[in-house]
């Protein structure tokens, strides 16, 4: 039966490299999609929300932390929230105890969801496809187990009053609208360098090993090696994204590291498209919104994501991007 | 020999015969995700929510049909049992052309409805089952009190693992099934008719957790969430024993079950824990687990 | 109700997309209410759905003599996450909701507690059990209503000592929670001279199987167990101590347990059973009046106790907003809040009662005993009082507590 499955991600997309006109690794439509993106960002503070804005580019970022492996080394990690939440609740102790500045905390909670992807990725990538999946969400339950039991996670209350802080010490970042042009750096940031590595000669290899691990092998390339770094790498993008959102609330709580968020972040991938570039930012968005809009419907949630899981992957395999990408025959 | 490191040996041989018991729930389980596994390559994450529903299809058949335990142990793996082939026949029959990894997404997001529904219609504290007349009581060892309940449970729950794994490995169906998984296009040219087979295996796979699912509903609260904390450890347990073979997630059960035991004697706070550090070990060791091929 | 309820949500989508519905913030004249609560998760059956009735309630037997001002009452689900719960409160804060009621869970509770105060309104909490809320954590924004986790303890573990329980176990759920009920509830014990013989602390929230602990307190014979935990855990744990025969030798105790748990158990297997509520709905003639106004919308259910807190804080939340005037309670959460404090409280739920400079409100916690199947006479019949401790000795000493707004 494995003879004739289909990657999950592989697509009948043209290869970018093909497609001329772009400039940095992007195609042209990548390019304007880029665009729209940035001035999305300029404007959308004053239009919508701002704190509603910044848990929406906190997440978005970490779907696209998952999207790396996923999308381009096709390893579906479902533990993925140890790295969000470890992230959040390291920069909300930094900030907290150890009066850490706010980039500061930020990074330590980086780090730390860096070192435990290094041991969980260490374990995890001896085996791949679903067993792969299911030893992630094993070992995400043992850091979830920890959370609960750890003085310094505050168990069930989470690290509450987390100060904002000021960036470098001097910008305070009181305002929302401060606070909210600092999230949206780093989400591009960030969101830059997910790009930049896929189109690197590294990410060439993934996508290779993705395609046909053997050969990749045969050629000499030590998959092992660019499939662990690949994970450190994710699993540090995740813990920014989670780190952020600490800053951003004041909170840090077990609701991050807990099993249904890794669920959450592939549902946001799988609804905007596995594997495409802006996807797992729009999904994020639909995500977002629905459970902040659907709060009233209560048990209904959870039906609703699970409705829209069955859909995604019997009707809408290639996510809300990539279906869009497929329509107008460019890849987003 | 009164005590072994430190611990009275009484208290010693109570904590493996519970351990036993917790193994049993493990071995049903692992053996239901082993045997769907075997077949259709899917892991499934419903496992979990149909072990819930094979609680509560129970604790219906008692409260709106007055139908009791001995009943509801054959007719609660029916009606999920059903349940599951519909699903199949739905939904996941669909999938597998595709990635697994589909089949893994499409029975989480199956789960998280299941769940999501039952919390709607029956609220999350729980309803309470009643241990059934003739197994309630309990036996005096002398060093321990042994509830004639979970006594049944292990005895219960080895006869079905034995007897699914004779079914398996002793029968032409199960010699068809196992040729199945090596080699569908093979054998469907022979004339078996494999999409039912498939789909039948499905149902039994599910069937297998709602019987886990109506003993553990008088020992337990018949909730939502039952299952969803429970088959998580049982993943650990499957990626431990080697997902292909049979013998091995029903040994490989029991076994952690009693691991566990010991352990919430010597280290109480590590109980939770000690099957995801084995499960760690055994990668680093062995990838494919201890009675994994390839 | 519904269709106002319809208007704010579309007012809050227009938020969201630009800026804030300033034309219905002039209509002063109305109060609105948000009860945030669990519809989703372990607590949906003891708060959820019941506090939203017991909210709406009070606003009914409120505006049954005619006041003058309308009173609003939204809902939503914090799905136990602290951020969604964090966001609800401060989307609905900016969009001119005055207080939010219940906020169940801790994590949660901590949260909202820290932007009702950033916003300045009001923070009714029913449903949280952590005593923080009115001790390092405080806020002047905040009521504390209806329990915690100090009252629990010490209703329980000083009272069945007084009745002859002195020797303990504990099993505890090993995080915070669990560890905070097993301390206080000890250092009651041996503070009225009881003994605590050991305890047993398991994996939260791993385990589903706790033979191995109640073997280990079997072994102890110790006269009481106490179960430092929570709902489908304490469930379990009852279950198993019944099938292994705890029952004979020893009296249990659940710390934190409640009506719609002792049903869920059933009377079977919860007989003996002591617990603390500081509600029961068969307590006196008021409660039973109050039961029977609200049970037909309650899917035929009595009220427990953390919904009849809603009601409780809710009703006297507007008696104080009345006497005040709706412009300056709108204005004010830290005025409307010490309003309440200064008016003495008294409802159907709770009776006469005050509220402390911190937050406390203050009423007597009660140590109830499940009934014997042979006992109930109704299906709601589950428990009698064994001992009631008074409002004054109930709660953590003001002084205790070091909450900032105690010393200022």
């Amino acid at each position: 039966m494995a003879a004739d499955t289909t990657s999950i991600t592989a697509s009948a997309l043209p290869d970018p490299a093909q497609e001329a006109g772009g400039a940095w690794g992007f195609t042209r439509a990548q390019l304007g999609a880029l665009g729209v993106l940035i001035v999305f960002l300029a404007v959308a503070p004053f239009m919508l929300y701002p704190v509603f804005l910044m848990k929406l580019l906190c997440f978005a970022l970490f779907a696209c932390a998952f999207n790396l492996l996923i999308g381009y080394v096709g390893l579906l990690s479902f533990g993925h929230a140890a790295y969000f939440g470890m992230g959040g609740y390291l920069a909300g102790h930094a900030a907290k105890v150890w009066g850490l500045t706010p980039e500061l905390a930020i990074i330590v909670g980086a780090v730390t969801a860096g070192l435990l992807g290094t041991i969980a990725g260490w374990i995890a990538i001896r085996r791949q496809g679903i067993y792969f999946a299911m030893i992630t969400l094993a070992l995400a339950q043992m850091v979830y187990f920890f959370c609960v039991q750890a003085p310094f996670t505050g168990g069930e209350d989470g690290i509450q009053a987390i100060p904002r802080g000021s960036l470098f010490g001097v910008i305070p970042l009181d305002q929302d609208m401060t606070m909210y042009w600092l999230v949206a750096g780093i989400f591009l940031g960030a969101f830059l360098l997910i790009h930049r590595i896929i189109h690197s000669p590294y990410g060439q290899v993934l996508k290779s090993i993705r395609e046909n691990e053997p050969r990749a092998t045969s050629l000499g390339y030590r998959t092992d090696d660019y499939k662990l770094l690949a994970f450190i790498l994710s699993a540090t993008i995740a813990g920014t994204a989670g780190a952020t959102k600490s800053i951003v609330f004041g909170i840090a709580t077990l609701t991050d590291v807990h099993w249904s968020m890794s669920g959450e972040v592939v549902l946001m991938t799988l609804v905007g498209g596995l594997g495409t570039v802006f996807g797992p930012v729009i999904g994020a968005a639909v995500i977002v919104t629905m459970q902040n809009y659907l709060a009233e419907m209560g048990a209904w949630v959870t039906v609703i994501q699970g409705v829209i899981f069955v859909t995604c992957v019997l009707a809408f395999r290639r996510g809300l991007v990539g279906e869009i990408a497929a329509m107008l025959k460019v890849k987003l | 020999m009164d005590e072994i490191f430190g611990i009275p040996a009484p208290l010693l041989f109570g904590q493996l015969l519970l351990g036993l018991i917790n193994g049993a729930f493990y071995a049903m389980l692992s053996l239901g995700l082993a045997v769907i596994f075997g077949l259709l390559n899917i892991v499934n994450m419903a496992h979990g929510a149909q072990f819930m529903m094979g609680a509560f299809a129970a604790w219906m058949l008692l409260a709106w049909g007055g139908i009791g335990y001995w009943w509801a142990l054959l007719l609660s793996p029916l009606i999920v049992g059903t349940i599951g082939v519909i699903l199949e026949k739905l939904f996941i029959s669909k999938l597998y052309k595709l990635d697994h990894l589909y089949g893994l997404l499409l029975t989480f997001g199956l789960a998280l409805i299941i769940e999501g529904v039952f919390r709607n219609e029956f609220g999350s504290s729980g309803l309470p089952y009643r241990i059934p007349a003739e197994l309630s009581g309990a036996w005096d060892f002398g060093f321990m009190f042994m509830p004639v309940y979970r006594g049944w449970v292990v005895v219960a729950a080895l006869v079905l693992c034995l007897t699914t794994w004779l079914l398996i490995e002793k029968t032409r169906l199960g010699a068809y099934l196992r040729a199945a998984t090596e080699n569908a296009a093979l054998v469907q040219a022979f004339g078996v008719n494999v999409p039912r087979m498939v789909t039948l295996t499905y149902g039994a796979g599910v069937a297998l957790a709602a019987i886990g699912g109506v003993l553990a509903a008088p020992i337990y609260s018949v909730n939502p969430q039952m299952g969803s904390n429970l088959i998580i450890v049982v993943f650990a347990v499957v990626v431990i024993g080697g997902m292909g073979s049979i013998l091995g997630s029903i040994l490989t059960g029991f076994t952690l079950g009693i691991v566990e035991g010991l352990t919430k004697v010597f280290w109480p706070e590590a109980s939770a824990t000690v099957i995801f550090v084995i499960m760690a070990i055994v990668l680093l060791a062995r990838p494919a687990g201890l009675f994994g091929r390839k | 109700m519904s269709i106002q309820r319809r208007d704010l949500l579309a007012a809050g989508a227009v938020t969201a997309l630009g800026g804030l519905p300033r034309a219905r913030a002039q209509g002063t004249q109305t109060i609105r209410i948000g009860v945030i609560t669990d519809m989703s998760g372990p607590y949906r059956d003891t708060t959820g759905p019941g506090s939203v009735v017991l909210t709406q309630q009070a606003v009914q037997d409120f505006l049954g003599g005619g006041r003058g001002f309308q009173v609003e009452v939204l809902q939503a689900d914090h799905q136990n996450k602290p951020d969604v719960g964090a966001n609800i409160a401060r989307q609905w804060f900016d969009q001119g909701v005055d207080a939010v009621v219940d906020l169940p869970t801790s994590s949660v509770a901590l949260a909202v507690n820290q932007i009702a105060r950033e916003k300045n309104k009001v923070h009714l909490n029913s449903g949280a059990a952590t005593s923080d809320l009115t001790g390092a954590q405080c806020s002047p924004n905040t009521v504390h209503w209806t329990y915690d986790t100090y009252m629990l303890a010490k209703s329980t573990g000083a009272a069945i000592v007084k009745t002859g329980g002195d020797s303990w176990f504990f099993i505890t759920a090993d995080y915070a929670f669990g560890h905070a009920l097993e301390r206080d509830t000890g250092n009651f014990v041996r503070a009225q001279g009881g003994r605590v013989l050991g305890n047993a602390r398991y994996p939260f929230p791993a385990t589903t199987d706790f033979s191995a602990f109640l073997l280990q307190a079997q072994a102890s014979r110790a006269k009481v167990l106490g179960l430092a935990n929570a709902s489908t855990d304490t469930v379990n744990c009852i279950k198993g101590a019944r099938e292994f025969g705890l029952h004979r030798s020893m009296k249990l105790a659940a710390l934190l347990m409640g009506v719609v748990d002792v049903k869920s158990l059933g009377l079977e297997s919860g007989q003996g059973l002591l617990l603390t509520e500081s509600f029961y709905w068969d307590l006196n003639d008021r409660t039973r009046a109050l039961t029977q106004r609200v049970r037909p919308k309650n899917q035929d259910r009595p009220p427990a106790m953390v919904p009849a807190g809603c009601y409780g804080a809710t009703l006297h939340y507007l008696k104080s907003v009345a006497d005040m005037g709706v412009a300056a309670a709108k204005a004010s959460g830290v005025e409307a809040v010490n309003r309440m404090k200064a008016m003495p409280c008294d409802d159907d739920a709770f009776g006469q009662g005050t509220i402390r400079a911190d937050g406390r409100k203050i009423h007597p916690g009660y140590l109830f005993e499940v009934k014997t199947p042979g006992e109930s006479r109704n299906p709601w019949d589950l428990y009698k009082v064994v001992a009631t401790t008074p409002g004054e000795e109930a709660f953590r000493p003001l002084a205790e507590g070091g909450c900032p707004l105690v010393r200022s």
